[in-house]
């Protein structure tokens, strides 16, 4: 398990270094997710509760935006008296960007005839309670 | 009474209190979205961040103060980030056969998220500041905030509109796409990840494990893809 945070930890540092390094234009954890991909293609020895460690992060990754989203609570006053129409517009551009990519994909998926992605498998039996 | 005053004082200056409560409202939340089967309007995000800004009120306590106890939470986005490579790997098949559609999908709803916001931004009226925040929208918020500052908009104001899409996004991916018809989770989390990044993510690992899988991808490749298109398509539509 410590092992496995440490790994997590030792990649986003990576990333972080080579980002400030080579003034890349983007955040170091997502530099740092790349270097643990790669690693893990080249079947490079990890810990062996790295799985585990991820899921369990990813699991509760909603969790890890509630300081973020209660900032933003604190600071609607910035949104000002436009704030409404700033909101519809979000509302507006979220549904068209979420249904022209979906049928992007899958009109180009069934196009090339890609198969089965219709489910990841099996899932957890209670929808991913925490335990 | 003075003593309880005391207790207040030394509790609210030490990170242990907001870092409880944080905790708190989001299990909280989660027994609520798992009480509803994952119900899209019973966001865990939306209800913890109602719950803790409830309390915050109440109790009169500012923000930096909050943050002080909550940064440990907000820290743990980094290691998840590069988690993300995990179902990354276990799902590589399912990537591979889909990576043409994937790209594609990735180019064209990158455009229409930076396209349809800055329409949208002109057509309500709003002025050229809140064109620029809107602009970096779906991007993940530190790559947002970034684009925003090199475009001359505002990085605070971009930050909220981040956290707004990423909000909307979760709660509406699941409807729309049933409305759509489209059952192929692969596609259904690539949209919700390269629209609502890490909070569609989320969502999509609620839903299912494919799902979270192409979410992480749409959000890491749409961060950097919307860093590149934001400037191009600004000198392109914007005047």
């Amino acid at each position: 398990m410590l092992a496995a945070i440490a790994s997590l930890f030792v990649c986003q540092l990576a990333g972080e270094t080579a980002v400030r390094a080579l003034g890349l234009p983007v955040p170091g954890p997502v530099v740092g997710m790349v270097l643990l991909f790669t690693l893990m293609l080249m079947r490079a020895p990890l810990p062996a509760m790295l799985g585990d460690t991820a899921d369990g992060l990813l699991r509760h990754l909603s969790l890890l935006f509630v300081p973020a989203g209660v900032g933003v609570v604190q600071h609607l006053e910035l949104l000002g008296n436009t704030g409404l129409r700033l909101i519809t517009v979000v509302v507006l551009t979220t549904v068209i960007v979420l249904a022209v990519t979906a049928l992007t994909f899958e009109g180009l998926a069934r196009l090339m005839n890609v198969g089965d992605l219709e489910s990841g498998g099996v899932k957890k039996p209670d929808g991913g309670r925490p335990e | 009474m003075s003593t309880l005053v005391e207790l207040w004082v030394y509790l609210s200056g030490s990170p242990l209190l907001w870092l409880t409560a944080t905790l708190v409202a989001y299990l909280a939340a989660d027994a609520v979205s798992a009480a509803t089967k994952r119900h899209p309007l019973a966001n865990p995000v939306l209800i913890a961040v109602i719950l803790v800004s409830g309390i915050l009120v109440i109790t009169g306590t500012a923000y930096p103060a909050y943050f002080a106890g909550a940064q440990f939470v907000h820290f743990l986005l980094g290691p998840a980030t590069v988690a993300l490579a995990v179902p990354l790997f276990r799902h590589l098949p399912q990537v591979r056969r889909a990576l043409i559609p994937m790209l594609v999908a990735l180019i064209v709803g990158s455009l229409a998220a930076i396209i349809s916001a800055i329409v949208l931004a002109k057509l309500f009226g709003l002025d050229r500041m809140a064109m620029l925040a809107l602009a970096p929208k779906s991007a993940t918020a530190a790559i947002a905030m970034g684009i925003a500052e090199t475009i001359g908009g505002d990085p605070a104001l971009t930050a909220i509109l981040v956290v707004l899409t990423g909000i909307t996004g979760a709660i509406v991916v699941t409807p729309l796409m049933n409305l759509l018809r489209l059952k192929n989770y692969a596609a259904r989390g690539f949209a919700a990840g390269l629209t609502s990044h890490g909070i569609g993510a989320a969502r999509a690992f609620q839903v299912d494990p494919l799902a979270g899988t192409f979410a992480g991808i749409a959000l890491g490749l749409n961060g950097l893809l919307t860093a590149i298109l934001v400037p191009v398509v600004l000198k392109w539509v914007a005047d």
